[in-house]
């Protein structure tokens, strides 16, 4: 979706905030979000891309205004609400609906070790064929959809070059939408500079994309 | 229980509103969160956040010494300091460097580091001739399995909306002019690849051991906002 979310190329965001020696949570219930939203990742009810769709759904203006866990924190509601994990007049009371079932079993601390060692790869071991191959001049699609892309709008319509194929992955615009895993190759594509944002740009830079196949016609 | 959630959220409502008034001025939930050093009433997400523990704990939902563990994983155990390791090895060990470059996975893999977001690594190279850095302009990806957990900045809107328009300003803003024959390459996270950025090994450390040199290497200079500084003086004791 074209959302306040895609954000390469957009002025007027002000200067960067780089504090020193920052803590990895800045207050308590920073850590504790974290650790509630991986928590619940290991019921295995949503994908990776659902999660990101969910985030991109945060109306833009509460996008810009309120703080990164706290977009986890409403995206994460949502998804255990969707997946029936809570109810939404749970999650406004605070307080389980009278005799409802004591769910789980829930993460324990001893499988926290092995959940982050094994991580979710999004790769996928199918023989699928590469459309496109290392060198070769290609397009960035002009597609606008309304669910979850993860086509930049700064690189629709520009002209690259393939410059390494990833392998196989997980097509997120399907995924996220519980419309399959449709996988496909994925390419490390260089754009210059200059073909993304004209004359002002420093003539050797480049901006280098991991695009799916799908994202990409011949040019 | 449930009275004691009850009086809970109804507290929380006021110290909420309580918040609200005195710290309108400084825009409360707002992104400047070194601000927040002096905050005496908790901050409306505290509330929540803690209301949503306690809802997923008695569903039997979360169990909190999980929520401590992945706490503490990620303030101790996961963080810059892998990254450093991983770059002083392929500074000092030429064949790991080869190994690192070709197959980060695996090369990452021998210091006992991947899994969550580390899953698909790729490392890219700084040289005299060839600066890299990386954002992910649509939400916040990162290496977290050699970097840890991101940075406010690099989540924030100025350096996601700038780092692909305008990378050589960006990077004047962390102190680092970029000479025009110097090419920077911009690598946005739009898939499932993490990227490490091998700076250079700086000048004077010739006689450096791994575990020396592990020390001067910075969560920037691997993001590739900075270059890594050269030691002050002489070899560390």
């Amino acid at each position: 979706m074209n959302g306040i979310h895609d954000m390469g190329g957009m002025h007027g965001m002000g200067s960067i905030q780089h504090e020193k020696n920052e803590a990895v949570f800045h207050e308590k219930w920073e850590g504790r979000a974290f650790g509630l939203s991986f928590a619940m990742d290991s019921f295995d009810k949503w994908t990776l891309d659902a999660f990101r769709h969910q985030i991109e759904l945060i109306p833009p203006a509460e996008y810009l205004r309120i703080r990164y866990y706290e977009k986890w924190i409403a995206a994460y509601i949502e998804l255990m609400i969707k997946a029936g994990l809570v109810s939404r007049a749970e999650v406004e009371s605070g307080i389980p609906a009278p005799g409802s079932a004591t769910m789980g079993p829930a993460l324990t601390a001893a499988q926290v070790p092995a959940m982050i060692a094994s991580g979710s790869p999004a790769s996928r071991d199918v023989p699928v064929a590469a459309r496109f191959h290392t060198g070769q001049r290609v397009r960035a699609r002009n597609i606008n959809p309304v669910g979850h892309t993860r086509l930049p709008r700064y690189v629709r319509a520009k002209v690259g070059t393939v410059e390494r194929d990833h392998g196989v992955f997980v097509f997120p615009d399907t995924n996220a939408h519980s419309r399959g895993e449709k996988p496909q190759h994925v390419y490390s594509v260089r754009f210059t500079s200059r073909e993304l944002w004209g004359e002002q740009a420093a003539p050797r830079d480049s901006v280098y994309l991991d695009m799916w196949d799908d994202y990409l016609e011949p040019a | 229980m449930a009275t004691k959630r009850r009086d809970f959220l109804a507290g929380a409502v006021s110290a909420a509103g309580a918040a609200m008034t005195p710290n309108l001025s400084h825009g409360h939930g707002h992104s400047h969160d070194h601000d927040h050093d002096h905050q005496v009433v908790p901050s409306d997400p505290t509330l929540r956040v803690k209301a949503l523990e306690s809802l997923l704990v008695e569903k039997g939902l979360v169990d909190r010494a999980a929520l401590d563990a992945l706490v503490d994983t990620y303030e101790h155990k996961i963080g810059p300091r892998n990254g450093a390791r991983v770059v002083a090895r392929a500074w000092t060990n030429p064949a790991y460097k080869q190994r690192l470059l070709t197959n980060a996975d695996a090369a990452i893999g021998e210091l006992g580091y991947g899994g969550q977001q580390g899953e698909h690594m790729l490392v890219v190279e700084n040289t005299p001739q060839v600066h890299n850095m990386v954002v992910c302009t649509l939400c916040s990806c990162y290496p977290w399995a050699v970097l840890g957990l991101p940075p406010v900045w690099y989540k924030s809107a100025p350096y996601r909306s700038r780092a692909v328009i305008d990378p050589r300003g960006v990077l004047r803003e962390f102190g680092l002019e970029m000479p025009e024959d110097v090419e920077v390459r911009v690598w946005d996270s739009t898939a499932e690849l993490r990227y490490l950025v091998l700076p250079e090994r700086p000048a004077g450390t010739a006689h450096w051991s791994e575990e020396q040199l592990a020390e001067l290497v910075t969560r920037d200079a691997i993001v590739g906002v900075a270059k890594v500084a050269p030691p002050a003086k002489g070899v560390p004791a």
